[in-house]
């Protein structure tokens, strides 16, 4: 069992699950939006004196807090018990296309080239990882919501301005990749 | 009490998430490459049953677990905060390989700089929080 746990999992197998994540939260009274807690974040730290849009009653997302606490969690589980015996399989030309920006393919779910401490003391290492996060921060504010809340939550729904969101998330994603990348890559 | 159902439900999330690989920044390049179904895979099946389920509840009026109707609000009406803020995401989603669940995940997978990274993030929401007065929604 552990080991068919332990295998990395189909798209037809995650997506669905993703599904039921969300509708258990519809259950429990609530909606899937995660980048939300970011916003509770400034608001129980005090922002709401100086700042109106996080002037509000924290107390109401805890629930939030405590399910990106999961997330967390689940995480570790993951890492410590369901750890596949191999490397992530990603597609040989998108391997060859990062080499060529500088990121060799070391199997792991996130490059140790631009996401481990040694790197963080570089200038390519601090761009994506204080300006990745400060892009994401502000984006998903102004857009109202990021993918759990727009791309699953809102579009399950129906709503078009999820998909306009939606949209905005691929065009900056296939700038991102395609125009900028190379240059921060080169940092 | 009430607060551990969603801390088992973020559990399952991170799990998912993990064993998905969709927490990868190598699955989101190969995403934004188009290079292989995975990450369209799983949003597509995940919308296909997501519609479906939000259909139902409508449907049949059904009810949380303390008895309430499930409502669903409806988004506001605009096209530049969605459009211009979504690029925006979209742009540190690609640069980041994460979007924010993946970002707890990760730190759970023993990735810690993806501490710092929410740090920044905190700090993007702030940032908005104090212009959001100035700029076009």
């Amino acid at each position: 069992m552990i080991e068919w746990i332990s295998q990395p999992w189909a798209w037809y197998v995650s997506g669905p699950m993703i599904a039921f994540v969300m509708i258990l939260l519809l259950w429990f009274g609530q909606s899937f939006g995660v980048s939300s807690t970011m916003r509770t974040t400034c608001s129980m730290l005090g922002a709401g004196k100086n700042v109106p849009f996080f002037d509000f009653d924290w107390k109401g997302q805890l629930w939030n807090i405590a399910f990106v606490l999961g997330a967390i969690i689940g995480g570790f589980i993951a890492h410590t018990y369901l750890q596949s015996p191999e490397i992530i399989g990603i597609s040989e030309q998108t391997i060859k296309d990062i080499q060529q920006l500088g990121v060799p393919f070391d199997g792991k779910l996130a490059p140790d080239a631009l996401f481990s401490w040694e790197q963080f003391f570089t200038l390519r290492g601090m761009v994506t990882i204080i300006g990745g996060g400060f892009l994401i921060g502000f984006g998903t504010r102004y857009a109202g919501g990021c993918t759990s809340g727009h791309a699953i939550s809102g579009l399950s729904n129906l709503q078009l301005p999820s998909l306009i969101a939606v949209i905005g998330f691929f065009v900056g994603g296939l700038i991102m990749t395609h125009l900028l990348l190379p240059f921060i890559m080169a940092l | 009490m009430k607060l551990v159902k969603f801390l088992l439900v973020g559990i399952l999330f991170g799990i998912i998430m993990t064993k998905s690989e969709a927490i990868s920044w190598y699955r989101i390049q190969e995403m934004f490459r188009f290079q292989a179904f995975h990450m369209y895979g799983i949003m597509g099946s995940a919308l296909a049953v997501g519609v479906f389920c939000v259909a139902l509840i409508k449907k049949f009026h059904l009810k949380s677990i303390e008895g309430l109707d499930i409502s669903f609000k409806d988004k506001d009406k605009s096209f530049v905060r969605y459009f211009v803020g979504g690029s925006i995401f979209g742009l540190g989603w690609a640069l980041a390989g994460a979007c924010p669940g993946p970002i707890f995940t990760l730190i759970g997978n023993g990735y810690t700089t993806f501490i710092v990274l929410f740090v920044s993030a905190v700090l993007g929401t702030y940032t908005y929080g104090v212009l959001r007065s100035k700029l076009p929604h």
